[in-house]
Order: C-alpha cells, then sequence, then structure tokens
C-alpha cells in the first residue's frame, strides 16, 4: 500500500534526477516507467508501484506542475485503454515485460484486429482463421483472413487479434487472441476513407501469417472471454475520461456562444442551458463511477458512461455547428489525410459533428450498449439467439 | 473547487435502511393510497414515529438544540427514502424549508424546538410551492409596526398539518420572515394535483407575527432556504425514479404477451435502459448538491440548479414511463404508480421548474441570453 505522501515522495526524486527542461522527453516517460510512476497501479517492475489507482491523479499533477513531458501526445488510445489492461491480465511474465513499456512510452502503437466485415455487433461470429503448425518451441499459427474498421493500423507496431482456432466447436468457445506483428509479411494494410474525409481506419488483409504460439494471449479457445476485458476497457476509455466543468466539447461550444454574441437565439439559447447541464451531469456521473472504484465497488458504469458520453457528443456537436450558421457551412479539408489522433477540441466545428457521428458506433453501439445495460443491470431476459450452441460452421452468415 | 464526495457513508446507508424498514412497515402504498382519500391525507403518526424512534425530522438541527446535530447530505438520504415510498408526511415543509429558516433566525426560534423535534408539531414556510429560489421577494402580505400580519399566500405545501408558519412580509423596514401560529390564519384546502403532499391557501387578517428575520437578512435567509429545498429535492425526485423503474422492470419480468415475457422485447429494454442511465446522472447530480449544500460550497448554487433540473425531467419521464409500461392496469387508480406521477410531476414544478432552473445558469455560467450583447437590427420593412 503506498501513500499519497510517497508518491509524491516518490515523483520528486524522479523531476529531480531528470529534470523536465534539460532530458530528452522520450528519456524522461522511460525513466517515469521505470520509477513506478506511469500506471500507480500497475505492478512494481511493470510502470507501477501496486498502488491504489485514484492516486494516479497525485502523480499527473506533480509531473504536470513541474512542466514534465507527458505521453499526451503519442497517445493512441487503443495501447493504453484497451492492449495494457488486457495483457496485464492475460499476459505471460515475459509478454508483459516486453509490450507494456513501449506501449507506455509511445514508441510503439498498438492497433485492434476485432472487427470483420461479417463481424462487427456480432464479433464472436468472426471468420479469421489461425491455424496451428507445428509443435514444440517453434510452434506457430498461421492466420487468414479479413479484418475491418482498423484504427490507426497504418502507424501500429503490434496488434490485438482475434480469430478463430476451432470451427466445429459453437462460436464463442473457437476464438483465441493473438498479438500480431504488423510489420510481418502477409500483413496487408489498406486505407479506407471515411465521412470526414480522412482515413483513421483501414482494411487489414491477413494472408498466411505466421504468429509464433509465443504471442498468444491465454489459452486457446478462451480468446472470447479475454476479449470481454479489453471491450470493457474500450468503453471506461471512451466514455470514462476525467474532464473539469466546461471541459471537452461544452467548453469549445461554451466559448464560441460568449464571444459571438450576434450568433445568439432563444432557441439554441435553450439548447446551449439543456446541453450545458447534460454536460455537466454526465460529469458528475463519471466522477461518482471514479469514487466508487476508488473505494472497490466497482459497478456497470462503463458501458454507461460510453453510451451517455456518445448521446452527448453527438447533442452539442450537431448544435455547434447551427450556432456557427455561416461558418458552419463550411468545411476545413476534404483533402484524404492520414492522422495520427482524433483530435476533437485542434479541429474545426464541422469535422467535430461528422466525427462524432463514429462515437455511436464504434466500441459497441448504442444499440449494443443498451441490451447490456438491460441484460446486466436490469435483468431483462436476453435478446434471442439461434446460433448460440451449433458449431460455428454450421451456423447461419 | 473542493473535492465533492458523491458516494454514501455507511451512516448514511445504516441511515437509510431504518428509515425504509419504518416506511415498509407503516406506508406501503396501498396504505398511502387509502389514506389519501381520507379526511387527514398526511399520516402524523408516522411523523412521530420520525421524529421519537428516529430523530430524521430535525436531523440538521444542532443536538444542543434536541435535533440530531447531522448534516444536509443525511437529509438528502432521508428524501430519497421519503420518495421512494411517496410518503405522506410534511417533511420537505417542515424538516427542510422551515427549519433552514429557523436555524438561521438563532435565538429568536430558540422557543420553537422543543416541540418541533419531538414530532409534536410541524412548521411550514409561506410561499406558493412553485417559487423558485432567485424568485423576486413575496411581498404579497404586509406586516405593521407591531408585527400584525395582513394579506394572502397561495399553494402552501404541508401546510393543513402545520403549527408553525414562516411567513415571509414586507414590513415597515423591508422584508421579513415573521413567526406566525396557524391558529392565527384562515387557512383553505385546495384540491393538489399531488395527493400526498397536500396545498392550502393562507390568509392572515392582522395576524400577530414576530419576526425571525429582519431586513438586512431576509432574503439571504429566504433565498437560502429555497436553494436547499430545491437542492433536496432532487434526492426525493431520485428515490421516487428509482421506485418507478424498479417496479417497471419487475413487472415487464412477469408480464407474458405474444408467448413471450414482455420485458424481453427491445424496444421495451432500450427504453428501460436509457431510463436507468438518466437515472445514474441523477443520483450523481442529486449527490453532488447535497454535499455542496452540506458544505456551504460555493458552487452550491450552480450544482443545485443542475439536480433541480435534471432530477426534475428524470423524476416525471420515470412516472410516465412506469404508467405506460404497466399498460392498463398502470391507468387504475388501484395500482399506486399514478401517486407517483402525481408526485413527480408535482415536484418538478416545485421550487423552480427544470426550465427555470437552467435558466438561473445562464447567469451562473455566465451563458447570457440574446439580448445581452449587440444584435443585428433587423431592416425596416
Ligand atoms: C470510427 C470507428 C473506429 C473503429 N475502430 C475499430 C478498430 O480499431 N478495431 C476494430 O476491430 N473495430 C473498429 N471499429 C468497428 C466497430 O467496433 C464496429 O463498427 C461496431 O462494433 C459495429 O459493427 P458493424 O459496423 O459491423 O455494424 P453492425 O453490427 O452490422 O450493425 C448495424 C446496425 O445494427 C445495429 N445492431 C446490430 N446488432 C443489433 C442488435 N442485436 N440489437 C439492436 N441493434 C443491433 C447496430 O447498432 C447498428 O446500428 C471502428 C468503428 C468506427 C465507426
Amino acid at each position: 500500500m503506498t501513500t499519497a505522501d510517497e508518491l509524491i515522495t516518490l515523483t520528486a526524486e524522479l523531476l529531480a534526477a531528470h529534470d523536465p527542461a534539460a532530458t530528452d522527453p522520450l528519456e524522461f516517460l522511460r525513466a517515469r516507467f521505470d520509477a513506478g510512476l506511469a500506471w500507480v497501479h500497475f505492478p512494481p517492475g511493470l510502470g507501477g508501484l501496486g498502488a491504489p489507482r485514484a492516486l494516479q491523479a497525485v502523480v499527473d499533477a506533480e509531473l504536470a506542475a513541474a512542466g514534465a513531458p507527458d505521453n499526451d501526445p503519442r497517445r493512441i488510445g487503443i495501447g493504453l485503454g484497451m492492449a495494457a489492461p488486457t495483457i496485464l491480465r492475460y499476459g505471460t511474465e515475459e509478454q508483459k515485460r516486453r509490450f507494456l513499456r513501449p506501449l507506455w512510452t509511445g514508441e510503439e502503437v498498438w492497433c485492434q484486429l476485432f472487427s470483420e466485415p461479417g463481424a462487427g455487433s456480432d464479433l464472436a461470429a468472426l471468420a479469421t482463421r489461425a491455424v496451428r503448425d507445428g509443435d514444440g518451441p517453434d510452434a506457430g499459427w498461421t492466420v487468414d483472413g479479413q479484418k475491418v474498421w482498423t484504427s490507426s493500423a497504418h502507424l501500429a507496431r503490434w496488434a490485438i487479434l482475434l480469430a478463430r482456432t476451432d470451427p466445429d466447436v459453437p462460436k464463442h468457445q473457437g476464438i483465441s487472441y493473438f498479438v500480431c506483428d504488423m510489420t510481418d509479411p502477409g500483413v496487408d494494410v489498406r486505407p479506407l476513407r471515411q465521412l470526414t474525409g480522412e482515413a483513421e481506419f483501414n482494411e487489414v488483409f491477413l494472408t498466411g501469417v505466421r504468429i509464433p504460439d509465443a504471442h498468444r494471449l491465454g489459452a486457446v479457445g478462451e480468446g472470447w472471454q479475454i476479449a470481454q476485458t479489453t471491450l470493457n476497457n474500450e468503453r471506461v476509455a471512451i466514455g470514462g475520461q476525467r474532464t473539469p466543468r466546461e471541459g471537452g466539447l461544452i467548453g469549445i461550444l461554451a466559448e464560441t456562444w460568449r464571444r459571438h454574441p450576434e450568433l445568439r437565439t432563444h432557441e439554441l439559447h435553450q439548447r446551449l442551458l439543456q446541453g450545458w447541464t447534460d454536460a455537466e451531469v454526465l460529469r458528475l456521473t463519471g466522477e461518482r463511477l471514479r469514487q466508487q472504484l476508488a473505494v472497490g465497488q466497482p459497478g456497470p458504469e462503463g458501458a454507461a458512461a460510453k453510451l451517455a458520453f456518445a448521446r452527448l457528443a453527438q447533442e452539442l456537436t450537431g448544435l455547434e455547428v447551427e450556432l456557427l450558421a455561416e461558418q458552419g457551412l463550411g468545411y476545413g479539408d476534404w483533402t484524404m489525410s492520414r492522422p495520427e489522433l482524433v483530435d476533437f477540441t485542434g479541429r474545426d466545428a464541422g469535422y467535430r459533428y461528422l466525427r462524432a457521428k463514429g462515437n455511436s458506433i464504434e466500441g459497441g453501439s448504442s444499440e449494443i450498449l443498451r441490451n447490456i445495460i438491460a441484460e446486466r443491470v436490469l435483468g431483462l431476459p436476453a435478446e434471442a439467439r439461434s446460433d448460440k450452441d451449433v458449431p460455428w460452421k454450421e451456423s447461419a452468415r | 473547487m473542493t473535492e465533492l464526495d458523491l458516494l454514501y457513508s455507511e451512516v448514511e446507508e445504516d441511515l437509510r435502511s431504518a428509515v425504509r424498514a419504518v416506511l415498509a412497515d407503516r406506508c406501503p402504498p396501498q396504505a398511502v393510497l387509502a389514506r389519501c382519500e381520507g379526511p387527514e391525507p398526511q399520516d402524523t403518526g408516522l411523523w412521530r414515529t420520525l421524529a421519537q424512534e428516529l430523530g430524521v425530522v430535525a436531523l440538521q438541527v444542532p443536538e444542543a438544540l434536541g435535533g440530531a446535530g447531522a448534516s444536509l447530505r443525511e437529509t438528502a438520504v432521508v428524501l430519497e427514502e421519503l420518495g421512494r415510498a411517496c410518503a405522506p408526511v410534511p417533511f420537505l415543509g417542515s424538516a427542510v424549508l422551515a427549519t433552514t429558516v429557523l436555524l438561521a433566525a438563532g435565538d429568536r426560534a430558540a422557543g420553537e424546538w422543543p416541540a418541533l423535534c419531538a414530532g409534536g408539531r410541524t412548521a411550514a414556510l409561506a410561499v406558493p410551492l412553485s417559487t423558485a429560489p432567485d424568485a423576486p421577494f413575496p411581498l404579497g402580505v404586509r406586516a405593521d409596526a407591531a408585527g400584525a400580519l395582513t394579506g394572502a399566500v397561495g399553494s402552501v405545501a404541508d401546510v393543513p398539518v402545520a403549527g408553525l408558519l414562516i411567513v415571509p412580509a414586507d414590513g415597515p423596514a423591508g422584508p421579513g420572515l415573521y413567526a406566525v401560529d396557524a391558529a392565527d390564519v384562515t387557512v383553505t384546502a385546495r384540491g393538489s394535483l399531488d395527493l400526498t403532499r397536500p396545498l392550502a391557501d393562507v390568509r392572515l387578517d392582522g395576524a400577530p407575527g414576530r419576526l425571525l428575520v429582519g431586513p438586512d437578512q431576509a432574503e439571504a435567509v429566504l433565498w437560502e432556504a429555497l436553494l436547499t429545498g430545491a437542492g433536496l429535492l432532487a434526492s426525493e425526485q431520485l428515490g421516487l425514479a428509482e421506485w418507478c423503474l424498479a417496479t417497471t422492470v419487475a413487472y415487464l419480468r412477469e408480464r407474458r404477451q405474444f408467448g413471450r415475457v414482455v420485458g424481453s422485447f427491445q424496444a421495451l429494454k432500450h427504453r428501460l435502459a436509457d431510463l436507468w442511465l438518466d437515472i445514474a446522472g441523477a443520483r450523481a447530480a442529486a449527490r453532488a448538491a447535497a454535499d455542496a449544500l452540506s458544505t456551504g460550497s460555493a458552487d452550491a448554487a450552480v450544482l443545485v440548479a443542475v439536480a433541480a433540473s435534471h432530477c426534475g425531467a428524470v423524476a416525471v419521464r420515470a412516472a410516465e414511463e412506469a404508467v405506460q409500461l404497466h399498460g392498463g392496469i398502470g391507468m387504475t387508480w388501484e395500482h399506486p404508480v399514478h401517486l407517483y406521477l402525481k408526485r413527480a410531476k408535482a415536484d418538478q414544478l416545485a421550487l423552480g421548474t427544470p426550465g427555470r432552473h437552467r435558466a438561473s445558469l445562464a447567469t451562473l455560467a455566465e451563458l447570457p441570453a440574446p439580448g445581452h450583447g449587440r444584435l443585428p437590427r433587423l431592416p425596416h420593412v
């Protein structure tokens, strides 16, 4: 058990040994990881100290005040938000040591090879095959299939990958979870342009890709259970960010409102006030969730936070375009680009409006999240399914 | 901004269980329904039990005055349970609105506490229940130099059982808050949308009043009482909404149509999931308001406006969904859900509507309405 005071001391020691002003940012991040101050709730040796999760805020505040570099600019959510917690929970010691440090410092970007043209919401229907080749220390898997909507695949060094290893059992049972090297032969990444004009996600074709067995995460056939960890973390990562009052989208909107009296109308004023209260309620809900987690009463609010976030983001971005009137009619640039980050705040209102449409689809659509809340929280009956007990290869697809 | 504590403490959870147990025993929905049609819609016997066995009618009154010396956070938890039971007791009027004024009055109210804390007497704040915290000071009652009060106030909550009225009045030196014995005024019961929180009109014809709070403080104290009331009402709305959701889910898990449980239809599952989500927000907002009020945070006004506007709307939606999803039975007098619908709708109007609270945010959060800056002039036709 590490206390806030101890963490403040350790942070001060880190700063003393590596003056942020004089140290290369990457070197600083590596030193921070090695000091256990990256994610304090992770185990010692893996970037943490086994401290309560809530104390990360203390470290972050000290470092920010000292002008220390953050891994934020390189922060691609999939590595930090999804791959890391999954590797921590299911990875071997060797996998944890190999992957977590460069993941955290941003040296290695991760992507998620889950969705397929035929399997999105019904992820367990996936068809990408992994076939075992050989035994012994050289044993591995040969993977063939097609993935889609893969964010950041063009930047990624590694991917978390779901593939079917046994087509003869019902669909949820025959899936395994791998780490795929995106630089391997047979991995073909093709940009997929989206409605914002840019290509943030990709199609990924996997043709005879060889994955060593040492890069399998968890047991063969256990992939679906492991994927639940990834997906739950994805929802918290998307919807659960901590923001100050008027942080994020509502802040941009409120500032525009204040600076432009000539744009105000009564109808927009009503909607602005409604949006402002909704944003504040969502902020408080997230705060309450964090306080609950800190005292060890995890609630089902992860799916809820993501659902509420998507609803609010769409409401606010739509309102902003309307408020801007003449300017709202414009759009920055339709030229196809390959962005490194989803930048909600640094871009114009049209981009925000369009990109927010993805919030209710990516990481579990709003419809799927409502099913989850209704079934797991309220205890209402599950959706009817015809393929649950049928071997995957015999199910209708 | 200080850190808000949005969770429930162990003490608060214990208090909740105690109150819930008494309410389950003393006012199950069917009993509340039966009482509403009788001559005594409010349950003074239950009130005395709440006072004497649980000490919750004077929760935030200091122990030295005979109260429990607790904070507004605990008062809010009691309100959650009273909302969940739709309990017909004058808690909002007496334990919240009137008590806040009496506490601010200091020594001048000293004589009132024994009877109030023991539950033998209740008090009411003589303003229309719909009054919002930022409303102008009411001037419908005048006080003369001798403290005699004349005038009228409509739609006051929790008056019929009250022995003590706190009356805002315009006196010779300016606005004041006066204590008046209910026996000295004319109380005329009104039909009330909320069967469990009766309203009455109050007429004063030279009723003897005792000044509790003088002109220098009266407006601020009244504002504080109404703000506290509006902020804590959010907790009542939360409890009410939770009852509606839980009751509806339970019903939909039993009720069958088209050969399946009605709650297995996705259209209904999604509606209930959305409602659950709004209630999760209501819980966070209501806790935030209660915590900010109890610590006297400078941010309390903003958090009360947020909680009041969100929770008011959520409670109404929860009750309306409950009526709809119970089908025909939801439309009957016999099923208690209408009590909750009536309470929810009246609560939405009480102490400022959601829209009114959002409007006050325009000032608090500096989001001015059109016209508070330069507007383009329309061309003349
Ligand atoms: C911007 C963006 C980035 C993404 N990044 C990644 C990524 O990096 N890696 C990755 O693997 N995937 C990624 N995805 C894919 C995403 O996870 C899927 O798009 C999503 O799960 C939905 O699947 P689908 O597109 O096949 O839609 P479908 O499953 O075909 O759904 C179509 C519609 O039907 C609804 N629907 C489906 N099933 C039900 C049901 N049971 N009840 C009610 N309604 C239902 C859906 O909500 C949706 O509205 C990304 C998607 C987007 C938009």
